[in-house]
């Protein structure tokens, strides 16, 4: 079971995941931003990766090394300065159609209750109002917060907001689900709760995830892959298969498993000479 | 486990305290209002008789200053006897529909344009610097060249009202779109919406908010617009009113004016403060420049 390749599961579930449409190529991806000075700035540098339908894949880095970028341009939403980005095999010009976000910053609408926050995907889909009702009520049975229906965000918790937000990205059934820090506001028993939840729910839909974090537990727990990012330019260093068995149940659980401990260890030799790297540049420009 | 039997035995003591709390907040609650109250009239009562004091006594010249007594008498003059051109009323009416046509065409246009140069940086750079020299010009002065364009008559005063509207309005509109969330965009976006749909579901409701509190200062600027307006030239409207009045040298009638106008101002804010109220239920109770005060 622990060494089953997560492509088997991928082909287990059904929906466009399981086919060829949710992976996503990236292919010696530079991006270069222009500072306010006029400088060029390379936030990454020839990265390469690929994400296999329904597949969760983790990247970590130190803080600045360009995990945010890197989700900007699968998304669609920025252009790369050099390599390209497919999804589906098709090379990825303007929006990427079957993409969700997740920030870590609410992106929920202030000035909409809690069900039109969720059913703002099917509705700008072109869904007729009554049937996104409808879904969004199923949506949001499904992450527990049934008869919050007329709230609005300000009135509900961390927790209970994130629940709507990932409500609110998965109502669309997306392809690819793609999350920069999600959890990253939480507190720590939030933020367990809130991973099993999109655990159960990622495993129902398996679209695929590219998901960023800084917190090295959180990747090994979710994630079938997880990759190590480098700081300024931002570049793959290393890549590492997560074989714990799914379903992974609860996140608390998983954290004291002796293979857990094992993987965890493997990547945090790697990913801290990154980190301190990471400091001893920041700490120094601080000087 | 020891705890429930001290749980259970604290808890009837617990609630008959629990009604006494409850009791002794709300007297204290009241008697916070009543002195609240009471220091409010005790400041008018300063303040006015005070410059009732202060003219009767012929240490300030009412000639000058007028008298709040006289004022009154003044107020009341208005409302039985009306002015030398009719009835207090038309004058208001007159007055009041200069200012409002004023704020509505200040506030659609300052919306409009804020709305569409905050999304397009292209042409807000374009523009800025042109916007900014407008800005600087005093436009008080643009009323007198109204008034030689199109007469005494309402329009001029209206025009010069949207001008000032205009200008708050349209920064607050600008800031507020260029503070919208950027995540709330991208997250529309990657979901397919048009820039249309952006508008229509993140940056318009957004930019309401900025939008919606302009508009407490911006009726405010309305009034003044059409008041110097009618001041400048007019010939009908509280300005004539209030000018006719300087001119017999009447300082009452001028006071009996300002008062007049600024209740009907407090009137329009109120009922901005409900429209905000209806418009942005959804914000979080805070304290908002109006309810501070």
């Amino acid at each position: 079971m622990a060494a089953k390749p997560p492509q088997h599961h991928a082909a287990a579930s059904a929906g466009a995941s399981s086919t060829g449409a949710a992976r996503i190529e990236i292919s010696h991806l530079t991006k270069r931003f222009m500072t306010r000075s006029g400088e060029p700035f390379t936030a990454i540098h020839d990265v390469s990766l690929t994400v296999e339908p329904g597949q969760f894949c983790a990247i970590v880095g130190p803080t600045g090394c360009g995990k945010s970028t890197t989700l900007g341009q699968v998304s669609g939403l920025e252009r790369p300065s050099a390599g390209s980005v497919r999804v589906g095999g098709h090379e990825v010009r303007g929006v990427t159609e079957g993409v969700s976000f997740m920030f870590q910053a609410d992106a929920l609408f202030p000035w909409k209750n809690v069900l039109s926050n969720v059913m703002i995907g099917p509705v700008l889909n072109g869904m007729g109002k009554k049937d996104a009702i409808a879904l969004a009520r199923d949506w949001l049975r499904r992450v527990g917060l049934s008869g919050f229906e007329d709230r609005y965000p300000h009135q509900l918790s961390g927790g209970m907001r994130k629940r709507v937000a990932m409500a609110a990205a998965l109502i669309n059934s997306p392809r690819i689900l793609l999350m920069d820090e999600p959890f990253g506001a939480l507190d720590v028993q939030t933020k367990a709760i809130m991973q099993t939840e999109l655990l159960g729910l990622w495993e129902q839909l398996r679209p695929s995830v590219l998901f960023i974090t800084h917190d090295l537990d959180e990747a090994v727990a979710l994630a079938d892959r997880v990759l190590i990012m480098t700081s300024s330019p931002g570049s793959i260093k290393q890549s590492f298969d997560i074989d714990l068995p799914r379903p992974r149940g609860e996140v608390q659980a998983i954290r004291h498993e002796q293979r857990f401990l094992e993987l965890q260890d493997q990547i945090w030799s790697s990913l801290k000479e990154e980190v301190e790297r990471a400091y001893a540049r920041t700490s120094g420009a601080a000087a | 486990m020891t705890t429930i039997p001290h749980v259970l035995l604290a808890q009837p003591a617990q609630l008959e305290s629990d009604a006494a709390v409850k009791l002794a907040g709300r007297r204290a609650k009241r008697r916070r209002l009543m002195l609240l109250w009471l220091a409010r009239l005790g400041f008018a009562v300063f303040i006015v008789g005070g410059w009732q004091l202060c003219t009767a006594e012929q240490w300030v010249d009412k000639f000058f200053f007028g008298q709040p007594s006289m004022i009154w008498d003044a107020l009341v003059t208005l409302f039985t006897k009306g002015t030398e051109f009719g009835s207090i009323w038309d004058d208001i009416a007159v007055t009041l529909k200069e200012a409002v046509y004023g704020f509505f065409l200040g506030t659609a246009a300052g919306v409009v344009l804020g709305l569409l140069l905050g999304q397009n940086r292209f042409l807000s750079d374009v523009l800025s610097p042109y916007i900014k020299v407008l800005n600087a010009v005093p436009r008080i002065i643009l009323g007198s060249i109204f008034l030689v364009a199109f007469g005494l008559g309402t329009f001029p005063k209206v025009l010069l009202a949207a001008v000032l509207v205009f200008f708050i309005v349209f920064f607050n509109a600008y800031q507020g779109v260029r503070e919208v969330n950027p995540n709330l965009v991208a997250n529309v976006r990657v979901l397919g919406a048009s820039s249309l749909q952006v508008a229509r579901h993140v940056t318009i409701p957004s930019a309401l908010t900025w939008i919606i509190a302009s508009l407490h200062t911006a009726f405010g600027f309305a009034i003044i617009g059409a008041l110097v307006g009618e001041v400048l030239g007019s010939q009908r409207g509280m300005g004539l009113v209030i000018t006719q009045a300087q001119n017999r040298f009447d300082p009452n009638t001028v006071f009996a004016g300002m008062a007049i106008m600024a209740v009907v101002t407090l009137v329009a804010e109120f009922l901005l403060t409900l429209l905000e109220k209806r418009v942005l239920a959804w914000r979080p109770p805070s304290h908002s420049e109006s309810t501070a005060i």
